[in-house]
């Protein structure tokens, strides 16, 4: 089921299309990665979903029904761009922001005492903003806006500002709450992390939606054919064997001995007759397919896109 | 929804409200004011100690003779030429009279060491002028000339009452109708150029430390904007209640325990009516200010009424700082855009300097109708008690006008707080407003 549903939703600000028939769904319990370069319409597509602008043409479902005002309650929006009242004291902030999702004081206060008691940070509670440093601010930021339990999280580079560490207790929280049964919505350059957090994404790219999907098809579909092969021999023995099979060899050394074997098949090659043949030549520890990275898929696919673009309009 | 404007209007007033300075200024304005009041009976005072020698070169041979010491300056006549007085720098100055002095005009000189004061000169003037007059009848030969002088001698004492009010509000007193218009007008001008400018700096301080951001995924903007407007409006009501209260206490407690006690049974007899006007000690105009400013009901309807101006003026200028403060990144590129607003609050004032003077005038009556100038006009002309209708179309002008200038700020808010980057013009702002 999805939580969260765009259709066909554009908008335009003074000329400029911001965002051009943009869909896409949201299966509940998932992270879903939103990614695209800068000024693709990433941050309006988020800004009509959190009910702050409204679109031109299309519409937004969530949880079943249109979204309303009254769902941002349901919301919990984290920006690239942090901020917080700096003159204001971090327990009284927190409380702030929570009571304007719709909490109670009383909860507000219980349910923030155990986050800060989590994040090891009670005795921030009293200090205002502007003594704390960037990531301290950061995990009062995170807190704020996870705090009132909302059913939808959207997360704009969460990570940026943190050091390993505390990115890795980030990371945690992130999953441990989409375990707990929120959606989240991720939105990052980063694409190491999509790979490693996200189920499906959406690439945008000047306001279109260029590529949707799960991330493993993807990145399957994006993957050539190319194979590593971790064996234990004479490399040359096995490239003499593969020649017939298999191109452009990258032969590295492997830790224990062992030699890792980076190669392209043939068109209508089978992977069965590859090992047949290896297993001749040398002793086998491990075949894989090679994935294309998103990385790598996020540049081809914006690339092309550009390239097409500037031909359309030559 | 609505409740999310109360929990902003709360976070907008207490920050503002504990803060150190707004006590001390609120505590202190009074106090402030008191002093500013007493000072020129102060410095009057303290001023009076020095004792000034004047050396009277008299060729008239009678006006010597009848200038009169007093606390501060002695006259001593001396037979020596002038050159020779002149030297003497021990004293304060020479009073030079010259011999022919039964013609119109008189000149007299005044020969001093130092720096001469307006009041001794004028002083020195008026009683030579008393006794050349004098002087000048005797010439006439009157029998019983003394007695005669004694008995045309009059003193003129004015009791303005007002017809079009009832009886124990009917004192009047022009002096101090003008000086509360120009206090109330100034206060007036100085909350909604001080409250609004903190709306405008304050946006632009969330805009720029990108809280916005965050408020706005839970707050429309326009509920953002309201709310802010009305907690700083509120924080702008508190103090004035607060003044309001204070002087009020003052006028009915400190007051009277003030007034001395022969000054207190005259300013009975006059509120209750029973006051002989030619037999009283006290200066009238002073009676009057007095027994007006002594009516607490008086103080506290004339801060209602401060209240009433101040919240609609308020209101309407803030819209408009707040829809600059959304438009610009620093504070910087708000004062061009910012004239938009003081211009019409100087002028505001300018007219209210003028009001209070002249409350009846043709200009006073209409720009206390004109919504941007009314509240400072308007605060200028109640003190001398204009008709209650005036006020009532003048509020309603206000407050509707207040409507719909806040309905095109909060367009251009909503446009201008996702705006960066690009320094906008007043032309940008009113394309924004008209944006869907």
């Amino acid at each position: 089921m999805n939580l969260l549903s765009v259709e066909n939703v554009s908008k335009t600000y003074t000329g400029h299309k911001a965002l051009d028939d943009v869909s896409l769904d949201v299966p509940q319990g998932t992270i879903y990665g939103l990614l695209g370069p800068n000024g693709a319409g990433k941050t309006t597509l988020i800004r009509i979903i959190n009910h702050i602008t409204a679109p031109d043409s299309g519409s937004v479902t969530f949880d079943g029904h249109p979204l309303t005002a009254a769902d941002v309650e349901h919301i919990g929006y984290l920006p690239e761009e942090r901020g917080l009242y700096k003159k204001m004291k971090v327990g009284e902030q927190a409380i702030f922001f929570a009571r304007l999702k719709g909490l109670s004081k009383p909860d507000a206060t219980r349910q923030l005492k155990e986050w800060f008691d989590r994040f090891e940070i009670g005795s921030w509670w009293n200090r205002k903003v502007e003594e704390l440093s960037k990531g301290m601010a950061q995990k009062v930021q995170f807190i704020v806006t996870v705090l009132h339990r909302p059913k939808l999280l959207i997360f704009d580079e969460p990570f940026s500002g943190f050091d390993p560490i505390n990115a890795n207790l980030l990371r945690d929280e992130i999953l441990r709450l989409r375990d707990e049964g929120s959606t989240v919505i991720f939105s990052t350059h980063n694409m190491a992390s999509v790979e490693e957090l996200c189920a499906n994404i959406t690439l945008i790219n000047k306001g279109k939606n260029i590529l949707t999907g799960n991330v493993d098809e993807i990145r399957h579909r994006f993957s050539d054919g190319r194979y590593d092969i971790l064996f234990s021999g004479d490399p040359r023995a096995l490239m003499n064997e593969l020649s017939g099979l298999a191109s452009a060899f990258e032969l590295k050394e492997a830790p224990r001995d062992k030699h890792s074997l980076r190669m392209l098949l043939n068109p209508d090659t089978t992977l069965r007759s590859v090992i047949e043949k290896a297993n001749a030549a040398v002793e086998i520890t491990g075949i894989n397919e090679v994935m294309a990275s998103m990385n790598d898929i996020f540049i081809s696919t914006v690339g092309n896109n550009d390239t097409q673009l500037n031909q359309q309009l030559l | 929804m609505n409740s999310k404007i109360g929990i902003v209007i709360g976070r907008e007033f207490m920050e503002r409200v504990h803060k150190k300075s707004f006590i001390v200024t609120t505590l202190l304005m009074p106090v402030f004011m008191l002093i500013m009041m007493a000072a020129p009976a102060l410095i009057m005072t303290m001023s009076k100690s020095d004792n000034r020698e004047i050396l009277v070169v008299d060729n008239s041979g009678y006006i010597a003779a009848g200038l009169k010491n007093d606390e501060t300056t002695t006259y001593t006549r001396v037979n020596m030429p002038l050159d020779s007085a002149i030297a003497r720098t021990d004293v304060f100055g020479v009073l030079y009279i010259p011999s022919e002095v039964d013609g119109g005009t008189v000149g007299v000189k005044l020969f001093t060491n130092g720096a001469s004061s307006m009041a001794l000169e004028s002083d020195i003037a008026d009683n030579i002028d008393k006794i050349i007059e004098q002087h000048r009848l005797k010439s006439y030969n009157i029998e019983n000339l003394d007695e005669i002088m004694s008995k045309i001698h009059s003193d003129v004492k004015l009791q303005s009452v007002r017809n079009d009010k009832e009886e124990g509000e009917n004192q009047s007193s022009t002096v101090l109708s003008y000086i509360l218009g120009i206090v109330l007008t100034f206060l007036l001008y100085m909350c909604l150029l001080l409250y609004g400018q903190m709306v405008m700096t304050s946006i632009i301080e969330e805009k720029n430390n990108r809280v916005l951001e965050i408020v706005v995924s839970s707050v429309k903007p326009t509920q953002l904007m309201l709310g802010k407007i009305c907690g700083i409006g509120l924080v702008a009501v508190t103090q004035i209640v607060i003044w309001g209260v204070l002087i009020a206490a003052m006028s009915a407690f400190l007051l009277p325990a003030l007034v001395p006690a022969e000054m207190a049974s005259e300013l009975t007899a006059l509120n209750s009516g029973t006051l002989d006007v030619g037999s009283a000690a006290t200066d009238m105009e002073i009676l009057q200010a007095m027994s007006i400013m002594g009516n607490v009901g008086y103080i506290i309807q004339l801060f209602g009424m401060l209240i009433l101006f101040l919240v609609g003026g308020f209101l309407l200028y803030s819209a408009i700082f707040a829809a600059i403060g959304s438009s610009v990144d620093n504070i910087q590129d708000a004062s061009q855009l910012q004239s938009f607003v003081i211009f019409p609050i100087i002028i505001g004032i300018v007219l209210g300097m003028t009001a209070a003077s002249d409350p009846t005038s043709t200009l006073s009556l209409w720009t206390s109708f004109i919504p941007f100038t009314s509240p400072m006009v308007m605060m200028a002309r109640i003190p001398s008690g204009i008709p209650g209708w005036q006020i009532a179309v003048s509020l309603v002008i206000l407050y509707a006008s207040f409507l719909a200038l806040v309905w095109v700020a909060a367009k251009i808010y909503r446009v201008g707080i996702f705006m960066y980057g690009k320094k906008p013009t007043f032309k940008d702002l009113l394309r924004w407003a008209r944006y869907k």
